[in-house]
């Protein structure tokens, strides 16, 4: 026979699915009454099916290591994670909420700087911040737009509601991943999409090219392409699936070039043709060997100057990674506030700034208890888990916080909340998890429908990221209220 | 289309045919030695000389046996010309023209690869489930060409595909029929008109030909015929005269066209006057070599005009 779900829950945490009393919340009663029915063996039967269909569909990513790149398959669990569309629908208005302040935010750093001025921000913040770039400072992109693609990692804690752990605003990945992630689900669980009430998340990538056709607003039928640094990058599989996708073309920087009228164009058997927008996924300092790092050869020389004199489009802007400093993060409700004039709908999680005296005693006394970032760090690189970190590894960590405090900030451990995950083959046990919605912007605003669930497979583990043995699930928003 | 994008669709193609053609070459390879006597000493070594595999054999392989030799053709990783790497070269550049190619295609590679790669492990290349084994990875490729014929849009990168498969196949028949030859010329069958009849008998099976060539040729199974339809039948889909034309008419749609047409033309891939063939000897042979030589020309030709885009 299935699980018995008042035999589940044995953690502290929120979790997902079941609530304390052992019995299914609201969106999830229909995934808990299937899964009763299910055995052990048919769960099992069920991941293997899942993990065929990774292999068949060459779902992977690269993980970095010594030796080289090793493309692996996509880690997946069958069960999917549920939230009520209700409950959705709120926090999509705070992803969009918090989007559109950043942007003002980054149109006002690089213009009149007037939340710097009016004494929101203290300016040393912005002078220091690495991601700040210089070359950007007058230009203004359309619609004002610096971030149009923004992935937003979301978690819950244990009074069940959503908050904001960081925001990422320079190339986020994974989008790819939450949709493969539904089309294995629906190979798996076929059964449970019969009702109807889960609500489909497919418009994503027809969102992502109205998005950028709109950054060429004077061109009829713009030319777009995604410029990848090429198949060792971790996230080629997901540059390549959006490409074809969305029709268009997939390029690496020598496909381009900058032509003496300042135009770019691509290499194609036809000759030369022009590009009117480019949606890039490397990093700002890799864009143009003239202007940043010289030996780049991802990039593509003289870019820079066709984006600052508008001969081409790129999305994210140059310098919208100044945004996703985890300093300013800290300050991004008072940022909604002045620019928006609103409440934030999603919180922040609580954070200490180190480079604040008071508060960086406070981040080195209880560093055992806290979570220790720095600033500029992506896919969960370079971070302290208090709780789960040796008393040399937190000694080691007071040494980098003293020696440069404006790179890093503390935050409480949070309790992430869980969820049932099938572990060693046909046991369902809970798994901490957080949630990357994807959101757009440009003159208008998307959302995805619910969006990326990464979850911590080894045991009590708060580590998520891919590149760190985390793996991943189906998020489902599911309309409770349908018939 | 980009120049990096038709190059590698080029290669997919070319690599995609590769893969049939290995699996379907050992296939009748096997087929043959069975109807042969087992006194007529034909070496398994042949296969490894029709893919130019000779050096790459010797570093690994001291006895030319057929396990050996079917190793090496169809599971080696370190031979550049096997099947696995062939097909391990289509997953490689579908993986970085995927934004291009219908989407299933890229599925049924993948499918296709797992598929060989665990049959392999299972045994398969062994006598008792080779046959079926290569039978299922030939229908799987077919599938696949299918599949991609009746769903890509014929336009440019269909275009490119075409190229890509067609040289490929003129080159792999050019292979095929020297390799007949050498047969020919190397076995030591004491009934003269036995040996020979089995030999081009297979030599068309390798190319999928027999029927074709039974209903347009004639139901007798003759050298100097076998290999006058190979080449010159302009009907048949594996003909090297086929396949020229086909890339023809593929280069007239693409751009720059008229300069590729050009050096087509003076390479004159489909004389004729120097050869008869009516004698089964080294002249065949020798042509066969200039016409390998001429396809490498050509696609020196396409490599120059499309691929490398200068600035």
């Amino acid at each position: 026979m299935g699980i018995n779900w008042k035999e589940y829950q044995a953690s502290f945490f929120y979790d997902e699915l079941i609530n304390k009393k052992g019995n299914a919340r609201l969106p999830a009663k229909r995934l808990a009454t299937y899964l009763q029915s299910l055995d052990g063996d048919e769960l099992h039967r069920r991941q293997q099916l899942a993990e065929a269909t990774i292999q068949d569909m060459g779902i992977t990513f690269t993980v970095y290591t010594e030796e080289g790149n090793i493309d692996r398959s996509w880690p997946f669990d069958i069960i999917p994670r549920t939230i009520s569309a209700k409950q959705w629908s709120k926090t999509a208005e705070g992803l969009i909420q918090r989007l559109q302040a950043l942007n003002l935010f980054i149109d006002d750093l690089y213009h009149d700087q007037k939340i710097l001025k009016d004494g929101i921000i203290p300016r040393e913040i912005i002078d220091k911040s690495v991601n700040f770039r210089k070359e950007c400072v007058g230009i203004s992109p359309p619609h004002g737009v610096w971030a149009h693609i923004c992935g937003t990692d979301l978690v819950r804690d244990d009074d069940g509601e959503f908050y904001v752990l960081e925001d990422n605003l320079r190339v986020p990945s994974g989008v790819s991943y939450m949709l493969e992630n539904r089309s294995i689900t629906k190979r798996v669980l076929p059964e449970l999409f019969e009702q109807g009430n889960i609500l489909p998340i497919s418009g994503y990538t027809n969102q992502l090219f109205n998005t950028l056709a709109d950054l060429a607003p004077n061109v009829e039928k713009p030319e777009i392409v995604i410029l990848t640094p090429g198949i060792y990058n971790s996230a080629y599989f997901e540059h390549a699936f959006l490409a074809q996708q969305m029709g268009v073309e997939l390029v690496e920087g020598s496909d381009l070039t900058v032509a003496k009228n300042g135009y770019v164009y691509m290499k194609t058997i036809n000759g030369l043709e022009k590009v009117d927008v480019i949606y890039r996924r490397i990093d700002d300092l890799f864009l143009d060997p003239t202007v940043f790092n010289k030996e780049s050869t991802l990039g593509v020389p003289g870019l820079m100057k066709a984006w600052q004199t508008g001969k081409v489009a790129l999305a994210n802007a140059p310098g919208a990674g100044v945004a996703d400093d985890k300093v300013v993060y800290a300050y991004v409700p008072q940022i909604i506030k002045y620019y928006l004039d609103q409440d934030p709908i999603i919180p922040n999680v609580e954070t200490f700034l180190c480079s604040d005296k008071k508060q960086r005693e406070y981040v080195i006394e209880n560093i055992a208890k806290l979570v220790v970032k720095p600033a500029n760090e992506s896919g969960g690189y370079g971070m302290l888990v208090g709780p789960h970190s040796t008393k040399k590894e937190q000694a080691e960590f007071v040494e980098l916080i003293k020696n440069d405090p404006r790179n890093y900030i503390g935050q409480p451990t949070l309790a992430l909340s869980t969820a049932p995950t099938l572990v060693s083959g046909d046991k369902l046990e809970p798994r901490h998890l957080d949630l990357r919605p994807f959101v757009l912007q440009s003159k208008t605003s998307y959302v995805t429908t619910g969006g990326l669930t990464r979850v911590a497979m080894k045991k009590g583990s708060l580590v998520v990221n891919s590149s760190q043995g985390g793996g991943s699930k189906d998020t489902w928003i599911v309309d409770t209220e349908a018939k | 289309m980009l120049s990096s994008v038709a190059e590698r669709i080029y290669w997919t193609s070319r690599y995609l045919q590769r893969v049939e053609s290995s699996a379907r070459l050992v296939n009748v390879y096997t087929n043959l030695l069975m109807d042969l006597p087992k006194d007529i000493n034909i070496s398994w070594f042949n296969l490894v000389t029709l893919n130019s595999g000779d050096a790459e054999y010797e570093a690994r392989y001291k006895v030319r046996d057929e396990r050996n030799v079917v190793k090496f053709t169809l599971a080696d990783d370190t031979n550049s010309g096997s099947m696995l790497v062939s097909l391990a070269m289509v997953r490689e550049n579908l993986r970085t023209t995927r934004d291009v190619m219908p989407e299933s295609a890229w599925e049924l590679i993948n499918e296709l690869t797992t598929f060989a790669k665990q049959s392999i492990k299972d045994g398969c290349l062994n006598r008792g489930k080779r046959h079926e084994f290569l039978t299922q990875v030939t229908n799987q490729c077919q599938l696949i060409q299918g599949y991609i014929a009746s769903t890509l849009s014929h336009d440019e990168v269909w275009d490119m595909w075409c190229i890509g498969r067609h040289l490929e196949c003129a080159d792999m028949t050019t292979r095929i029929l020297d390799a007949g030859t050498h047969v020919l010329a190397t076995h030591d069958d004491r009934d003269e008109a036995h040996a020979p009849l089995i030999i081009w008998g297979n030599v068309l099976r390798s190319s999928g030909a027999d029927h074709a060539y039974r209903r347009n040729v004639a139901a007798s199974v003759g050298g100097h015929k076998v290999a006058k339809f190979l080449i010159f039948d302009p009907h048949f889909p594996r003909s090297v005269h086929y396949c020229i034309s086909s890339m023809e008419s593929a280069v007239k749609r693409l751009p720059k066209s008229r300069k590729i047409i050009a050096s087509m033309k003076a390479l004159d891939i489909r004389q004729t006057s120097s050869v008869r063939f009516t004698e089964l000897d080294d002249q065949l042979s020798a042509y066969c070599n200039d016409l390998q030589v001429k396809l490498g020309e050509l696609h020196g030709i396409f490599s120059e005009n499309w691929f490398s885009a200068k600035k």
